[in-house]
């Protein structure tokens, strides 16, 4: 059955009267050069019948790995009610309905949502949410250049320990708008930007330092301490956070010293996904920011309100519109006013049945299987921890030869075993990134540390034979 | 009929103009324009030594159906902002000409600007329609 409203009788009486030839006509605009003809393995139209086969054989390719992947995207435990009650009609869209007034329970959702995610960051106003944690964060920036009042440069640092496909996204997005970024290093013992680090920046104008919190190495960042020579240097401050951390960690709302009765960062981000939402591919996910009621007016996004009725009844409102771009056109303070609906509410349903006692515990039982994971891995010949700075639920880990075919040797096995930093942190020679979570068993572990043992030495017998025939050099690259 | 002093210069962009000495100024906007505007819930004025150019945007009214910006009159500096419009932004609404100024300007040397006087203004204001 067609689901497309259009007959071609009805697309060519349309052509007629605009008089354009053909469809393919009105896109003229777009060069030829970034028109893609046909894309990979995208068959051209299918049957219903076909294309449910074509994807569930695709689905399955995928396999149903044992995953230590996490770099961003985190497996947790997802209590059944979470999906079956935000897949009630009720609910079901990814968007704040039009004429949003009369949707009160989706209005009111929203609004519970951000009052947990201001409890959760310390913070005093959130929007209805964004479309992911990287993009978050470029709005984030976007926010800080427009309610930093004491800066005029646009240049935002950001350390090298913030996530870098975050990163590639700012640079997109804000790049595009003016807006520089100085990248910071870490210390290659500790794996966290130190203090010191910033020390030639003093004195400069810039208007956000980013501090990622646990940053991109599971590592923990001395958040106190970078918040407070920001505070110093007249920098705002960009806290990007793992929400289920915040179970465990200071909020940034809280982060450095009480001065001038102000204590804490100025805009707070991040990704949702860990908030109940389902690893699917890399998504959808949903982006959160929250931050001070002074910069309310910058925040991108809808924002849900509480108020009365005519009547004195209480109900829920979008607030704050006139900011945004139905209404200000061009001079909106940001072109995102959508939000993830369903997502975020996934993600309040998550957090209402676990509470701060359960997230809790999923925070806590996240770094113990990580610090098993990684006792489990270090005793494998060859494997080490490199940093030392104290971790969350991730962990860095440097093999003693590329990643990539072990990686490669362990999918083999049914085990995604983390990320190879090797291409964008080459300074850490063979270096992997692993997670666990909650939701992993000793015996997980057990069969990781297993398989990973097996590769290393199948691998190492293989390199010996070839490393005897071609004499390469042992530390050499890839 | 909206009130008009006299004893102000106007723009066609609704602000009006006060001459505080040959190098000052003070500007807010007129009372058609708070009334159109309806209820003001929030005014974002530039910082005390803010560099203004003539014909830009120079701060922003917001009201609970629009935000709207202020023109700068004059090449100048920013010497004062009225700070108590943020928590009373309704003196815009209350009294447009008086406590509810946005902001003084030390005006560049050597302008002058084409303003509109009070009569000029009412007569465009009754040939725009409004």
């Amino acid at each position: 059955m067609p689901f497309i409203p259009h007959t071609p009788a009805d697309v060519a009486a349309m052509l007629d009267v605009i008089g354009a030839p053909s469809i393919d006509d009105l896109f003229d605009e777009i060069p030829a050069s970034l028109k893609v003809p046909a894309l990979a393995r995208v068959p051209p139209a299918l049957s219903e019948m076909e294309i449910a086969r074509l994807m569930s054989e695709r689905a399955a390719d995928d396999g149903r790995p044992l995953s230590f992947l996490g770099a961003g995207a985190y497996e947790h435990h997802i209590p059944a009610p979470v999906w079956a009650l935000a897949t009630r009609g009720e609910f079901y869209s990814a968007y704040t309905p039009y004429q949003a007034e009369a949707s009160q329970g989706t209005l009111q959702v929203i609004y519970e949502y951000q009052s947990m995610m201001c409890a959760l960051t310390g913070m005093e106003v959130s929007n209805a949410s964004l479309y992911d944690g990287a993009s978050a964060l470029a709005e984030a920036c976007l926010t800080a250049v427009r309610a930093n009042r004491h800066s005029r440069s646009r240049r935002v640092l950001i350390p090298r320990t913030v996530n870098p496909t975050y990163v590639e996204v700012v640079r997109t997005i804000a790049g595009n708008q003016d807006i520089d970024l100085e990248m910071v290093d870490f210390d290659p013992q500790q794996g966290r930007t130190l203090t010191a680090s910033l020390q030639r920046y003093a004195g400069q104008d810039f208007t956000a330092l980013v501090v990622q919190q646990p940053n991109f190495f599971g590592c923990l960042e001395e958040v106190d301490e970078l918040t407070d020579w920001a505070r110093e240097n007249n920098v705002f401050v960009i806290a990007v956070v793992n929400p289920i951390s915040l179970a465990l960690l200071k909020a940034p709302g809280q982060w450095g010293r009480v001065s001038g009765g102000k204590q804490g960062v100025d805009i707070v981000c991040g990704e949702g996904q860990p908030l109940g939402v389902p690893l699917s591919s890399g998504g959808p996910y949903f982006g959160f920011m929250t931050t001070r009621m002074q910069h309310v007016r910058q925040m991108p996004g809808r924002i849900v309100g509480r108020t009365l009725d005519a009547e004195g009844r209480p109900g829920f409102t979008l607030t704050l519109q006139a900011r945004e771009q139905h209404i200000r056109r061009s001079k909106a303070t940001s072109n995102i006013c959508t939000n993830q609906g369903l997502t975020v509410t996934a993600a309040t349903i998550y957090m209402s049945l676990l509470g701060a006692s359960g997230l809790e515990r999923v925070a806590a039982m996240s770094v113990q299987r990580t610090n098993e994971l990684v006792a489990a891995l270090t005793a494998v010949p060859g494997v080490r921890v490199v940093f030392s700075a104290p971790r969350f639920h991730e962990a860095v880990l440097a093999l003693d030869r590329p990643v990539a075919p072990v990686l490669a040797a362990l999918a083999r096995r049914g085990i995604l075993g983390g990320l190879d930093l090797s291409e964008r942190y080459a300074e850490l020679g063979h270096a992997l990134l692993v997670n666990a979570t909650e939701t992993k068993t000793d015996a997980d572990i057990g069969r990781f540390a297993a398989a990973l043992a097996d590769v290393q030495s199948v691998a190492a017998g293989a390199r010996g034979a070839q490393m005897s025939r071609r004499a390469a050099p042992l530390t050499g690259g890839q | 009929m909206s009130e008009i002093p006299a004893d102000l210069k106007y723009t066609k962009s609704h602000e009006w103009v006060r001459t505080l000495s040959p190098s000052s100024l003070e500007i807010g906007i007129t009372d058609h324009a708070q009334a159109a505007l309806g209820d003001l819930v929030f005014v974002e004025i530039p910082e005390v030594g803010s560099q203004l150019t003539a014909g830009a945007a120079c701060a922003v009214v917001e009201s609970v159906k629009a935000a709207s910006d202020i023109y700068s009159p004059v090449d100048g500096t920013v010497a004062a902002g009225n700070t108590g419009l943020a928590n009373e932004p309704e003196l815009l609404n209350r009294e447009p000409y008086t406590a509810g100024w946005l902001i003084r300007i030390d005006v560049a040397a050597g302008q002058a600007p084409p303003l509109l006087s009070a009569a000029e203004y009412a007569a465009y204001l009754a040939e725009s329609g409004e």
